[in-house]
């Protein structure tokens, strides 16, 4: 998937990347996508509940080798 | 004198019509209003150690990032979480039996066993709470958990509002030159009307 800009939240834990995407997010333009990479199991529910509430769309997310990763495109 | 039966009719029409309609506006109404709204939460934070730090300012900071209005209002102890410098909070295992006491060095077997020391030990041996306070940091750090001066700032930066006790500043002998900037000062009827309308009200 395609994307504008990428965090790195790999060993962080709650509720920093959170806090890290959403600030990372206001650095974009609207409808740009933003790639997260996170450790914290917590975050996979912890995404969808955020896009969910702020309406920034999460268009994909998916795990590999205990990495969860994240596309989240600026409302 | 009746109406005449074509008006009764349009009259009737109209009645029906409007059940109709009604709740559909109101529904759309109702929705609108909820989609425009900002929610809103108000924490007291009344504890002033390491463990109980955390809860306000994570879920303070939280909710300001998923677009909430946060007020958090601190009174008590929880005015320990303010000053300048937080890195002597401390914690205590003592009367805390749900407190693991994992070491955050070594083998992992060695990690794995939960110290059970007694209470008259954790009492009565000098430097006890200094230890398990260490260790804590230790493990908060081993697991890339936020530090307190870290999510205060991370608040701060995303409009969560300080609200100090003026009553426990005094009775507590603090000065407002102990605290961090940035912090409002007031009382109960302060809060009180703050929380009334918030969605999400806590006590820690």
């Amino acid at each position: 998937m395609n994307f504008d800009k990428e965090l790195d939240a790999r060993g962080l834990n709650c509720p920093l990347p959170i806090l890290r995407a959403k600030k990372t997010l206001a650095e974009l333009q609207p409808g740009q996508v933003l790639r997260i990479i996170a450790t914290d199991p917590g975050s996979v529910k912890d995404f969808a509940a955020f896009a969910k509430q702020t309406g920034n769309e999460l268009l994909g997310s998916g795990e590999k080798d205990k990495e969860f990763e994240f596309f989240l495109k600026r409302k | 004198m009746g109406a005449t039966p074509e008006i009764a009719n349009i009259d009737d029409l109209v009645n029906r019509r409007i059940e109709e309609l009604l709740p559909q506006k109101i529904e759309e109404a109702l929705r609108q209003r909820e989609e425009s709204r900002t929610p809103s939460m108000a924490i007291i934070a009344t504890k002033g150690t390491l463990d109980w730090a955390y809860p306000p300012f994570i879920l303070g900071s939280t909710a300001a990032a998923l677009g909430w209005d946060v007020s958090i209002f601190f009174t008590f102890y929880g005015l320990n979480l303010l000053k300048k410098d937080v890195s002597d909070l401390k914690v205590s295992p003592l009367g805390n039996p749900g407190m693991p006491m994992k070491m955050p060095f070594g083998p992992e077997w060695f990690k794995g066993i939960n110290w059970n020391i007694p209470n008259l030990v954790q009492a009565g041996v000098p430097g006890f709470e200094n230890l398990a306070t260490v260790l804590m940091q230790q493990t908060i750090k081993n697991n890339g958990v936020a530090t307190i001066e870290e999510l205060r700032g991370l608040s701060q930066e995303a409009d969560v509002k300080f609200i100090a006790c003026q009553m426990t500043v005094e009775l507590f002998g603090f000065s407002h030159d102990d605290f961090i900037s940035g912090v409002d000062y007031a009382g109960a009827a302060t809060f009180l009307p703050v929380a009334q309308q918030a969605d999400v009200s806590l006590f820690m």
